[in-house]
């Protein structure tokens, strides 16, 4: 009875570090099982060659030699390096379609919805549905291409061209994502300042830059965030579109890492997780930012 | 309001923009219109190579109905729910927990540990691939909707934590005080205060999770094969390689593959928006 209530006392006492630690476990030892302890046992099997089922050979960082050397990685990581760059366009042509539908006319909500709902929408099956776009005969595209008298062109079929028409079907779901924060945005931009610039003669490009787009400046944080985490994670589209090709053209990290690792290309585990780690290399970069800009933000919030 | 708002300006400029909204809104969404018009076209209409002209026959519920009665679609699409609802609960409910133990208390590690989740919610899948898949394997989950299940359950926990943690750190802490100086247990304040008020983050989240998940397309293929267990996204390539080439139906899978997502943005659109722009608003 006496140990009973020393036991209650003691988890009395101790409740306030008790508590948020049993809270924690379940999630943390998830997150730990699935995501932390995996990215530390890639970085070991990046030094090792190995099939995935007999034993592993100890190669050091011959697995990273090789790479310098092999042109597809060098193509791979120029393409991610256009998605990126690209990419990044999303973001003012979000913010465009943002500004055009800013406006109280009726049925506009119904209307950002609708523009918005690509987002919805598997990157498979936006995939598909611009590979048909493109097709050289029964494609869209072609069709109006044809009506100005142009084309046609088969443009996943062509090396120089394939990249590009697969980041513009990227690019459309990704739009529509900046768009709808910056819709939000606009809602909360505070329009004593809008008089205030009003009044001062500021209109157009200068209200927007000089008073508008300040006030975005969180919506514009998420917006790189979400953009630049979904270039460099490009997979879906490429593996759907033109799984590579033409002549591996249209490889990404993401998806070589896929090929050398997992598909009929062989099982070189150890090879696909040095890509893997190159590619992570590359995201912390911007992780790091992104982690450094939010805890900046906390600091400020707890002061 | 910015930009000026439209009522604002001339008769004729506001009879412009009306016309030139849904006008944009065609061109923004003509590759799907397109393929929408493909999903009601008879077979022939693609041999005869008339791809835009009227469609010689309303073919929608033959398309449709060959989608749903002759091909292993309304297993993949099972399969999608049976995965994405149990990590969607799973996820929301391990996030409630977190969220609650990071917003409300202070101990050392709680930012480090906040941080973690949100790096780790960054990362490309590609880091996590090798070592995931054989965790599958050897606990006898490869090609299983649990294996699928307990990884997105982990790796969505970063994003939900993120999410539930900051909503809950703008609740009023007075409430969390009042009850604490009422000498309630903790567990009852997570059960009784905070949870009944978290019920839009939930909300929200749930929303959001299930899209993603139904979308998910990588995990899919790396974790699963066969019609046994693989989800939607993955199914319809072997959908396309049953009905190579006939554009119709293909056009159809993919539409019924799509729609989930969309229905469920379209009913819970509120909660979706909220909980995608959280944050971009201060």
């Amino acid at each position: 009875m006496a140990t009973t209530h020393a036991e209650m006392s003691w988890v009395r006492r101790n409740r306030m570090t008790l508590t948020p630690l049993l809270f924690l476990a379940p999630g943390v030892l998830f997150f730990v099982i699935y995501v932390i302890i995996p990215i530390l046992q890639s970085f070991n099997i990046s030094l090792y060659q190995w099939d995935g089922l007999g034993e592993a050979t100890f190669v050091g960082i011959g697995n990273y030699q090789e790479l310098m050397t092999d042109r597809a990685f060098e193509v791979s990581l120029w393409n991610n390096v256009k998605w990126l760059a690209l990419y990044l366009l999303a973001i003012p042509a979000g913010l465009f379609i943002a500004l055009f539908l800013n406006q109280t006319i009726v049925g506009i909500r119904l209307y950002k919805s609708l523009f918005f709902f690509p987002f919805v929408i598997s990157q498979v099956v936006v995939g598909l549905v611009f590979s048909w776009f493109y097709l050289p005969r029964e494609g869209l595209l072609n069709a109006v291409l044809g009506v100005v008298g142009l084309g046609p062109i088969n443009v996943l079929g062509d090396p120089t061209l394939a990249t590009y028409g697969i980041i513009v079907a990227g690019l459309w779901p990704q739009t529509a994502y900046c768009m709808i924060l910056y819709l939000t945005g606009l809602n909360a931009v505070d329009p004593e300042q809008i008089e205030a610039g009003r009044l001062d003669g500021a209109k157009g490009w200068r209200m927007l830059w000089h008073i508008i787009l300040p006030q975005l400046k969180p919506a514009t944080f998420i917006a790189f965030v979400v953009t630049i985490i979904g270039a460099l994670r490009s997979f879906d589209l490429i593996s759907v579109m033109t799984n590579g090709g033409p002549f591996g053209s249209t490889r990404v990290l993401s998806f070589y890492m896929f090929e050398k690792a997992l598909s009929e290309y062989g099982f070189r585990m150890g090879y696909g997780s040095a890509i893997a780690v190159v590619l992570f290399l590359i995201m912390l970069l911007f992780i790091g930012y992104f982690l450094w800009s939010m805890y900046q933000d906390e600091k400020a919030a707890r002061r | 309001m910015f930009p000026i708002p439209i009522e604002k300006r001339p008769r004729s400029a506001q009879v412009i923009y009306q016309a030139l909204v849904p006008i944009a809104l065609i061109m923004w969404l003509l590759p799907l219109i397109a393929v929408a018009l493909f999903s009601i076209r008879p077979l022939t209409d693609f041999t005869n190579g008339n791809y835009w002209g009227l469609p010689s026959s309303f073919e929608f519920f033959t398309n449709y109905g060959k989608v749903f009665f002759e091909s292993d679609m309304p297993q993949y699409m099972l399969n999608s729910i049976l995965i994405t609802v149990p990590t969607v609960v799973g996820a929301v409910a391990l996030s409630c927990m977190t969220g609650f133990a990071l917003g409300i208390y202070r101990f050392r590690g709680n930012l480090i540990i906040f941080f973690m989740f949100i790096a780790g919610n960054f990362v490309p899948f590609q880091i996590l691939m090798v070592p995931v898949r054989d965790l599958t394997v050897s606990a006898g989950l490869y090609d299983t909707k649990l294996g699928l299940v307990l990884f997105h359950i982990a790796f969505q926990t970063g994003f939900c934590t993120l999410f539930m943690r900051n909503f809950i750190r703008a609740l009023p802490f007075e409430l969390i005080e009042a009850a604490r100086v009422e000498g309630i247990a903790e567990w009852r304040i997570f059960w009784y205060v905070v949870l009944p008020l978290m019920k839009p983050a939930i909300a929200a989240l749930s929303v959001l999770i299930f899209t993603f998940i139904w979308n998910d397309y990588f995990w899919a293929i790396v974790l699963t094969q066969g019609p046994d267990s693989q989800p939607v996204t993955a199914g319809i390539t072997s959908f396309n390689s049953q009905f190579v080439a006939q554009y119709h139906l293909m056009s159809a899978g993919s539409i019924v593959a799509a729609l989930p997502p969309v229905a469920m943005f379209f009913m819970m659109q509120r909660h979706f928006i909220a909980g995608l722009t959280l944050g971009a608003v201060k």
